[in-house]
């Protein structure tokens, strides 16, 4: 089995990674009854002796004395770091593998990605490979980070190229938290279009987030919960909301609430990796079936349920209903209208008690109200993940690779006009060495020949299906 | 003679487990419905071929099991293990850490030399049990990237390193609408380099099983281990022993060879299938009892019609009553309603067994032209029941049958080359445009042979 690295870049960064890894434990604990140290736990945690000093404290079997996230976390600011290290989930990080700096990036993804990004390369590349060599056969970085601000715009990009270079074999996943059009940040269009460039040419494949979406989801479920509508049913404190804490009062920004349905994003991602299941799916094999071009590698994610079923036998109709809704609006993390864009492809990678049957039921249901591609007509990708998450029978997460992300990255990009076109903010960025107009310009540009690529593809979107002519062959 | 079983990937391991479980129980059946001294021919024949024993008297597998990530070798093996009545070889397992992403060139360009040696020479070490080697049978998918692309890379190796013995892959077809989006350019990959290195290719179609699983066994959940226990009921209907000679009650050495020499007269026509009558949940059986006539009714018309059950046939179809040359692909486009054979192989389990009337199988209107149906068809027996089946009748045929769903599916990979689309995966790993252009070449090459029979 093969092993992923989490880095996680910047204050949302962190707080995600930092929501990561408390699911993960607990995800584990509930599957891993006999504290033996298994595969499948190693494939995001190492198993330390800690009264060993340095290095050699790695147990490779048998039981489990303390996990140790296979992370590097990276601020640079102390703030968020530090409240991680001193909360209860302080022991599960190595404190070598944290990289802080106090003076933090301003939102400025020149300050992020060229100073910081020059300053603390050496450092970084050290505390990569050294996650690098504890693993056995390490096969992704997941890097967590926002686009908005300055570190986990500017630093969060910078090493995707080191990573690349560094590690060209291994796959990098970005969960990109893109700004919502009420941002506090003002500089938040030039920082993600400035980090765009960079997931354009150096990510294998990105699931973008938007916070809107994610506070729409919160918002839904405390209605659901509050309203008694679903009666005794419903467990307010279900996995994918709650973290140790309670459930947080609707008007305040439920930050944590939000972070733990990212968190449970990747979990989903990573389970059937992890797990067994009839029909398993690789990390390998969402880049594999989801990219059918290099630069087209955004992926929109849907997940359900998002509410805890205290009924555990639950009956044909609610598993179809599951399938329903995460073609709904709904259940994105990211707002978008799939229904009414073009699919390249899509995923269902199903947890649970399900089987085949239920997917080719569902399939066969839900396709004739979606568009495909003319080159990919049934191009369905599916996995069988046995385990279920904590707190749920099942679980679907949909990534689908759909001509809808366009309308976001055009309004990212009227964003960045309104702001550019008067030259606002640009000083603080062009008074850093090494940026210079062009470094927008070239920005500019990648994400225009992306929307492009969509346009190109949406084009062909009401055109009927035809054949190429196959080739003949003589007799 | 023994057979080598090499199980690929996530699904060639799955179903190799339900496979030589049904072999088992099936040769440990108590209602045989024959004599003690004809039984134990029967298991003696059945061990000779696919088990070999340990020194406490377990039976092991004669199989390797390969996959290039360690999960499901070790479900596979523990399985087997915990079963208590055979097991696989302590040693037989072949696995890595990280497996091949659904990708053919993966699979073959990367995987495959990488391991070449390990792999082969657990081949060898399992041959060498043997006392004598009919040949390998290879279960694989077409749609992932270690069963299709490694699984290609070492048919080609025993090829090269046993050029004397015989090849049977056992593919599974995915289902149309999709389990991996690549999956028809895995399969046109795997299929065409199978075409130039394998003997024969024996083809069970998901979509067909599931259909099998809903409609005959009345399933309402049915997973994946439902589909494969079907197909291993009828892998085993197939390879269970039976007499060698019309009367007599000496079983068949060679099941690869005699197989081969009834089913695959012509190298460019390889593509065999299995179907199965009856087939049905153990509670129905209780309650059935069937004749020879009338089941060699429906399995005659289940061929002709290309029905893949006894249900929902179409009676409608009939043999042509003059051979006339067919247009070639014009025909194709027409409704393709009788399914023409090369050869058919009709295996025929239990009571009664001799009084069976083939006589229907026997008219040349079902076979193509260029072959007598005293060449074209044969028929083996037994007295011996299979799995509690009073009577069961197999037919194992190189029809026709396939014609239409390799035909879609090198369309929908045609569709998707010539968009480019998913190429850069595969170039990546050492594989060319031309290269699959020389498998779309090849495979309408077949297409077109089939389709003109």
């Amino acid at each position: 089995m093969t092993q992923s690295v989490v880095v996680q870049v910047g204050q949302c960064g962190n707080q995600i990674g930092c929501c990561f890894w408390d699911l993960a434990l607990r995800e584990h604990a509930a599957v891993n009854q006999k504290g033996i140290y298994d595969e499948a736990l190693s494939s995001f945690f190492r198993n330390v002796d800690t009264r060993v000093v340095g290095d050699g404290g790695s147990i490779s079997k048998g039981k489990i004395c303390t996990l140790k996230a296979r992370a590097v976390l990276i601020d640079m600011e102390e703030g968020v770091v530090n409240e991680i290290l001193q909360g209860p989930l302080r022991d599960v990080f190595d404190s070598k593998q944290l990289i802080t700096d106090i003076s933090g990036s301003g939102n400025n993804w020149a300050v992020g990605h060229k100073v910081f990004g020059n300053l603390y390369q050496e450092q970084i590349l050290e505390k990569l490979r050294k996650s690098a060599e504890h693993c056995d056969c390490l096969q992704c970085f997941f890097i967590i980070h926002s686009m908005g601000g300055g570190t986990g715009s500017g630093l969060g990009t910078f090493l995707l190229k080191m990573l690349k270079d560094e590690f060209p074999e291994v796959y990098r996943f970005v969960t990109s938290v893109y700004p919502s059009g009420e941002d506090d940040v003002i500089t938040s269009p030039y920082n993600s279009i400035l980090a765009m460039k960079e997931l354009n040419e150096h990510a294998d494949c990105v699931l973008p987030i938007d916070n809107q979406s994610l506070f729409d989801i919160i918002s839904k479920i405390d209605l659901m919960v509050n309203s008694g509508k679903l009666g005794t049913t419903i467990k307010p404190k279900s996995l994918v909301t709650s973290s140790a804490g309670a459930v947080k009062k609707r008007h305040q920004k439920p930050f944590d609430a939000m972070n733990n349905i990212v968190a449970n994003l990747l979990l989903n991602l990573t389970s059937s990796a992890r797990f067994e299941g009839s029909l398993n799916m690789d990390l390998n094999e969402i880049s594999m079936n989801l990219v059918p071009f290099p630069q087209l590698h955004y992926l929109v994610s849907s997940l359900t349920p998002l509410y805890t079923l205290a009924d555990v036998n639950i009956p044909t109709r609610r598993l179809d209903q599951m399938f329903s809704d995460a073609f709904s609006k709904d259940h994105q993390l990211i707002r978008a209208d799939p229904k009414h864009s073009l699919y390249l492809a899509c995923a269902l990678m199903v947890r649970g008690n399900v089987q085949v049957s239920d997917l080719r039921r569902n399939i066969e249901r839900l396709k004739p109200s979606l568009q495909f591609v003319s080159w990919n007509q049934e191009g369905w990708k599916t996995s069988l993940c046995s385990v279920p998450p904590v707190g749920h029978s099942h679980s679907l997460l949909a990534l689908a690779n759909n001509t809808c992300v366009k309308p976001t990255f055009m309004e990212l990009r009227e964003r960045f006009m309104r702001l550019y076109k008067k030259k606002a903010h640009l000083h603080h960025y062009l008074q850093i060495e090494g940026m210079e107009e062009s470094c927008f310009m070239e920005a500019l540009s990648s994400l225009s020949g992306l929307i492009e690529e969509y346009n190109q593809l949406d084009a062909t979107k009401s055109m009927p299906v035809e054949d190429f002519p196959r080739l003949s062959v003589a007799m | 003679m023994s057979v080598v079983t090499v199980q690929l990937g996530q699904c060639g391991n799955q179903i190799g487990f339900e496979v030589f479980d049904a072999l088992y129980t099936d040769s440990h059946c108590p209602q045989g419905l024959c004599s003690k001294r004809e039984n134990e021919a029967y298991q003696a024949s059945c061990k000779e071929r696919f088990f070999s024993e340990e020194e406490n008297g377990v039976p092991i597998a004669r199989a390797i099991l390969v996959d290039m990530e360690p999960k499901v070798t070790s479900q596979t093996l523990s399985k087997a293990a915990q079963s208590g009545r055979w097991k696989y070889g302590q040693h037989s397992c072949f696995c890595q850490k990280q497996g091949s992403g659904n990708n053919w060139a993966y699979g073959y360009s990367v995987h495959g030399p990488r391991h070449e040696e390990s792999i082969m020479n657990l081949i060898q070490k399992e041959v060498e049990k043997c006392d004598s080697l009919s040949g390998f049978f290879i279960i694989m998918s077409m749609a992932g990237g270690t069963g299709s692309g490694l699984g290609a890379f070492v048919t080609q190796n025993l090829q090269d390193q046993y050029s004397n013995s015989l090849k049977m892959n056992h593919i599974i077809w995915p289902y149309r609408t999709g389990e991996v989006i690549v999956q028809n350019y895995n399969s046109i990959l795997t299929l065409s380099h199978l075409y130039r290195s394998s003997d024969a290719l024996l083809v069970h179609e998901n979509d067909a099983l599931h259909k099998i699983c809903a409609k005959l066994m009345n399933i309402k959940q049915i997973s994946f281990s439902d589909i494969n226990q079907v197909l291993a009921h009828q892998l085993g209907s197939v390879f269970q022993p039976t007499y060698s000679v019309e009367g007599s009650c000496h079983y068949r050495r060679n099941p690869l060879g005699d197989l081969m020499e009834n089913l695959v007269p012509h190298p460019e026509f390889k593509m065999l299938g299995i179907r199965n009558i009856p087939q049905m949940s153990e509670n129905s059986l209780a309650y059935s009892t069937f004749t020879w006539a009338g089941l060699l009714k429906y399995l005659r018309q289940m061929l002709i019609s290309n029905s893949k059950m006894e249900e929902g046939i179409d009676w409608h179809v009939q043999p042509p009553l003059s051979r006339l040359p067919t247009l070639g692909k014009a025909s194709l486009n027409r409704e393709l309603q009788f399914n023409t054979s090369i050869a058919n192989l009709v295996i025929l389990r239990g009571k009664d067994v001799h009084s069976a009337d083939l006589g229907g199988f026997k008219d040349p209107a079902l076979y193509t032209s260029w072959l007598k149906p005293i060449n074209a068809f044969n028929v083996w027996k037994t007295q011996r029941a299979f799995r509690k089946y009073e009577k069961s009748a197999a037919l194992v045929s190189n029809s026709q049958f396939l014609l239409k769903p390799l035909d879609t599916i090198v369309g929908k990979a045609w569709n998707m080359f010539a968009s480019k689309a998913y190429i850069h995966q595969y170039t990546k790993f050492g594989l060319e445009e031309e290269d699959f252009l020389d498998s779309f070449t090849l495979l309408e090459q077949v297409v077109a042979s089939y389709c003109n029979l």
